[in-house]
């Protein structure tokens, strides 16, 4: 799977980034890592260009809440649908139903192993080959527990 | 009409995310819907860090600044191990990332050269077709898999660092004598002068036809890189030059013929039980 890994937001930590990056690379995945403190609207041009099924992101800041749901709307509003989004670092539970309802299909707290997250991207292929939802666009029902 | 020609005709008409869905499908191996060889490019290579990104980010910006537009192929190597690969060049050329004219396209290997040799040139094709002024074709490092690389492209512009080590890593793997133009980056570190001369004269001793321009630039402070872009449109290949990348181009494409022979396992689970021998087996997936 194609899989863009974006840093948004201002800090300047990107480890956990390159951590997911490499581990997803180390399962088979073509993974384009974006570089750090990239806008919502950016990603949304990288995730376009590389044509990429599913754009993973890592955070620290706090500033989920906005940056986040701005990202899904940015990827409805340019027609990517069917693009998968999840989401990575440290996001408090209170904050995770708005965006699962958004449309973000994971969220994975520090710890979460590496075989945890490529399951996950193993199960977005059985869904798809299913026809059932889960890019950004779709009906945001299901997430990964 | 097939899906690559709807895709081009909106892509031709601005559509970006189409001309990102053409480059996928010819990717796939998908035939082009542009005639080959329509396509020009410029390929860029050199040692690992120094500072190939930094240095293509400088010029994009002044071409996009020259009214052109610039599309990047980056190609990394997949690892061998997995088969995944990190593709993440981007990073690096932040400035010019969010404009309409600038688009960049990451490329795995999948762990052979010859892989991307089908759809590396239609590519070109294509964005040359939807408009795009300047097309690049990136890689990182100078080894032997780059250098199939940037064979396809129709001109070469080695980078290469003032570290007596980044030329000879380059000398080594015989990028030089492919290479149209050869930049010298970090101009603004003391020994690049001397890196540059140590380049010139291994140049001069060769029997080259006509041997390549060599620039001292510095992706740092920008100097000498509106030079670059400028001797860039200048440069003239050579035969001699032409025919080292057609070289490289007939080897990739055997490669690639091996690779995805039908009896390439066969042949190779032959080879490890020792029942056939190695040319034997090249015998066999030549006659098919
Ligand atoms: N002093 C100096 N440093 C430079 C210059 N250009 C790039 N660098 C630095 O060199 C390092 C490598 O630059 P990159 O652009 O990543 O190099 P690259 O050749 O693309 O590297 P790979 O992707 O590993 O092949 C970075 O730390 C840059 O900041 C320059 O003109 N002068």
């Amino acid at each position: 799977m194609r899989i863009v890994v974006a840093k948004p937001g201002l800090d300047g930590h990107d480890r956990g980034a390159k951590v997911i990056a490499r581990a997803l690379r180390d399962g088979g995945h073509e993974v384009i890592y974006t570089g750090l403190r990239r806008t919502p609207a950016e990603i949304v041009r990288i995730v376009m260009d590389e044509d990429a099924a599913a754009v993973g992101l890592s955070t620290l800041s706090g500033a989920h809440a906005i940056l986040i749901p701005r990202l899904c709307g940015g990827l409805r509003e340019a027609g990517m649908t069917d693009v998968v989004v999840f989401a990575g670092g440290i996001i408090p539970e209170e904050d995770r139903p708005a965006l699962f309802e958004e449309g973000v299909r994971a969220i994975f707290g520090p710890g979460t192993t590496t075989s945890e997250i490529l399951d996950f991207l193993k199960t977005l292929d059985e869904r798809a080959e299913a026809g059932e939802a889960i890019g950004v666009g779709e009906d945001p029902g299901w997430h990964w527990e | 009409m097939s899906e690559t020609d709807e895709l081009l005709i909106a892509a031709k008409n601005g559509d970006r995310r189409a001309l990102s869905k053409l480059l996928t499908c010819l990717e796939e191996g998908e035939e082009s819907p542009v005639p080959a060889g329509s396509g020009d490019s410029i390929g860029v290579t050199g040692p690992p860090g120094v500072g190939k990104s930094t240095l293509i980010g400088r010029m994009v910006d002044i071409w996009l600044a020259r009214g052109e537009s610039v599309a990047v192929l980056a190609v990394d190597p997949s690892s061998p191990r997995s088969g995944g690969a990190l593709l993440g060049d981007r990073m690096r050329m932040m400035s010019a990332d969010s404009s309409d004219s600038f688009f960049v396209r990451s490329l795995a290997t999948r762990n052979h050269p010859g892989g991307l040799m089908d759809c590396l040139s239609p590519m070109v094709d294509c964005l040359a077709e939807c408009g795009w002024s300047r097309i690049l074709i990136e890689t990182v490092g100078a080894g032997q898999a780059e250098i199939r690389v940037v064979a396809f492209a129709e001109r070469i512009l080695l980078v290469d660092g003032p570290d007596r080590g980044d030329v000879i890593q380059a000398e080594k793997a015989g990028i030089i004598e492919l290479a149209d133009l050869i930049a010298i980056n970090k101009s603004d570190l003391p020994n690049a002068a001397r890196a540059a001369d140590s380049i010139r004269s291994a140049l001069s001793v060769g029997e080259l036809e006509r041997n390549p321009e060599v620039l001292l630039v510095s992706a740092h402070d920008g100097s000498g890189i509106e030079q670059l872009v400028d001797a860039i449109d200048a440069v003239e290949t050579t035969t001699g030059r032409e025919r080292l990348r057609i070289r490289e181009r007939l080897i990739s494409a055997w490669d690639s013929t091996l690779l995805g022979a039908d009896s390439f396992d066969e042949v190779m689970a032959a080879l490890e039980t020792g029942s056939m021998t190695l040319s034997e087996a090249v015998e066999s997936i030549r006659k098919g």
